[in-house]
């Protein structure tokens, strides 16, 4: 049951994904993929789940090394988004 | 409410943060704020998850630091120019990290030796087999796709199209490998040759990633880069089928849809399909055209192309790659300038796919601080391209060659372009007198009112700068 519940949320996550963008100016383009590349580091949350003192030796390692890695992408991702919007902002005014 | 309640309606805020994080992404007076609520999201996700039962803390918050620091750095460190690069950079780390999490995952279901909960490996059923071949797969494709991407944008691996004979057939025979071995994983996920069986499938999604991302020229990135992006999205949905956690599944949903739309749009902004894109080997091909170029090139020099803009009333700068790989646009962004103070109209055309990632020209002309309003879409700019003076083509190539118009035998045939050709006067700024990525010849430079103004594109534009503030 837990399964079909989760392909439920899969299929309308996939829906409401195509629904969010279907019309953005192309100049926030390259915003919207690095935002959409940090979220993409959510991955970081299986990868906390995967250190458990419950793992042996080798989940362990994977898991650390997946948090680093998913680490860079949101810390990285959310900070040049942010880098960027902040200069498409300032030509406004 | 125990901890566990409490852990999934926190998701469930998470989620809807990022949802409205990605709808404020898509306008520009939101953006900002969307970003910002996108990270508060996934920052509740993250200190919720650190309430789990028997997490080995000292590792977590280590990884944490660790990974914090170098983004941290990373992203402050990182020029304007060099945004294509780190953005598939980020991109290959997220997709790594998601096979991680799927073989770690398998790995301590299926060697439960020294564990406090006894977890045995009949527990893992065919559909957590087939999800976590997924995770791996995808995620595998996706590092390593995005590792070459990068490799080509920084200009460490060249950016042409490599194809070797037969690479169509051996790419099917690593897919095939992968569905192969992962249909049997999947199918007896606790037989003995299992583990095996993922590991074949992790060094041939590895391999897959290079080989398919090796014959896509430098100049098809912007489509290469967005759809790997989604990729990593769904990856971290895969992921979140392995361990039947809903926030990886809604957040990686949401980021592989958003992402294939953005792929879409590239894509139909050249007029070519997906499949096209991906196995076309575009640009290695690349013949010599048959439409042959019947006039010369035409050079001139930066004094001389002064005097015609000194007089131009309307002008539109049309930048492309080159003008990045020159970091020409701070003074791009003067000469506009000055052009005004003279009582001249400037615009910037920007092409949806000119530059190396979807929005490239933007971002770097909006580090330059030039004017929003200067900046049009190339649909606002064609209908009345007779009416300028002076077309300014810097380090664009393909975006502007007339064969997309009237040559069918081109392979760029049938793109739209922005007609640089029918101003009434066309500059071409290129540092030499080779074909562009694409290797095609440009009919737009031997036309009869194309002047070539050869060199380092940042040097000729300041010089013209120069010449405007000595006059």
């Amino acid at each position: 049951m837990e399964l079909i519940l989760l392909l439920f949320i899969f299929v309308l996550a996939a829906f409401l994904g195509f629904e969010l963008i279907a019309k953005v100016p192309s100049q926030l383009h390259t915003p919207l993929m690095s935002g959409s590349n940090a979220i993409s580091g959510i991955t970081v949350v299986g990868a906390i789940l995967a250190v458990n003192t419950s793992s042996s030796g080798l989940s362990v390692w994977l898991g650390f090394a997946a948090i680093v890695l998913a680490t860079i992408n949101v810390v990285g991702g959310y900070m040049v988004t942010n880098r960027m919007l902040g200069m498409f902002k300032k030509k406004g005014k | 409410m125990d901890a566990e309640t409490i852990v999934n309606l926190s998701y469930i805020v998470a989620a809807i943060l990022f949802i409205f994080g990605i709808k404020m992404l898509g306008k520009a007076d939101t953006a900002k704020r969307g970003n910002l609520l996108s990270a508060v999201g996934m920052l509740l996700a993250v200190i919720v998850t650190l309430l789990s039962k028997g997490l080995d803390f000292k590792l977590v918050i280590g990884g944490l630091a660790l990974g914090g620091a170098i983004g941290f750095v990373t992203a402050k460190r990182v020029q304007m120019t060099g945004m294509p690069e780190l953005v598939a950079l980020f991109n290959g780390f997220g997709g790594l990290a998601s096979l991680l999490v799927g073989w770690a995952e398998y790995h301590r279901a299926a060697c439960p030796e020294g564990l406090v909960e006894q977890v045995l490996s009949a527990d893992v059923t065919s559909f957590t087999a087939a999800v976590t071949v997924l995770a791996i797969l995808i995620g595998g494709i996706t590092f390593t796709g995005s590792m070459y991407a990068w490799g080509k944008l920084s200009g460490k691996l060249g950016g042409r199209a490599l194809t070797f004979p037969g690479q169509k057939a051996f790419n099917a025979l690593l897919a095939l490998g992968i569905i192969v071995a992962g249909v049997i994983f999947s199918i007896s996920p606790t037989a003995e040759i299992a583990y095996t069986l993922i590991v074949v499938v992790i060094v041939l999604s590895l391999l897959l990633g290079i080989f398919a991302v090796m014959p896509i020229g430098g100049g098809d990135m912007p489509v290469v880069i967005s759809l790997l992006n989604a990729c990593s999205g769904l990856a971290a949905c895969a992921a979140g089928f392995v361990i039947n956690n809903n926030v990886l599944v809604v957040a990686g949903c949401l980021v592989g849809a958003s992402g294939l739309i953005l792929t879409v749009i590239m894509c139909k902004a050249m007029n070519r399909s997906l499949t096209n894109v991906l196995f076309s080997g575009f640009g290695a091909t690349a013949q010599a055209s048959s439409g042959e170029s019947t006039g010369e090139l035409k050079p001139i020099s930066a004094e001389d192309a002064y005097y015609i803009l000194e007089a131009a009333k309307n002008v539109i700068i049309i930048p492309g790659y080159g003008m990045a790989v020159a970091q020409a646009q701070h003074a791009v962004k003067e000469l506009g300038a000055l052009l005004e103070e003279n009582d001249c109209e400037v615009r910037f055309a920007i092409h949806p796919v000119a530059g190396r990632m979807p929005g490239h020209m933007n971002v770097l002309l909006a580090e330059a601080d030039v004017p929003y309003e200067q900046l049009a879409e190339m649909d606002d700019v064609n209908p009345t391209i007779e009416m300028v003076d002076v077309a300014i083509v810097i380090g664009a190539n393909d975006v502007v060659n007339p064969a997309a118009g009237n040559d069918e035998s081109s392979p760029i045939y049938g793109m739209p372009i922005i007609e640089a050709h029918k101003a009434k006067t066309t500059f071409c700024l290129k540092r030499g007198k080779g074909t562009g990525f694409s290797g095609l010849e440009n009919q737009l430079f031997t036309a009869p009112n194309t002047r070539m103004l050869y060199g380092d594109a940042k040097a000729t534009v300041t010089s013209m700068v120069t010449q405007f503030k000595e006059s």
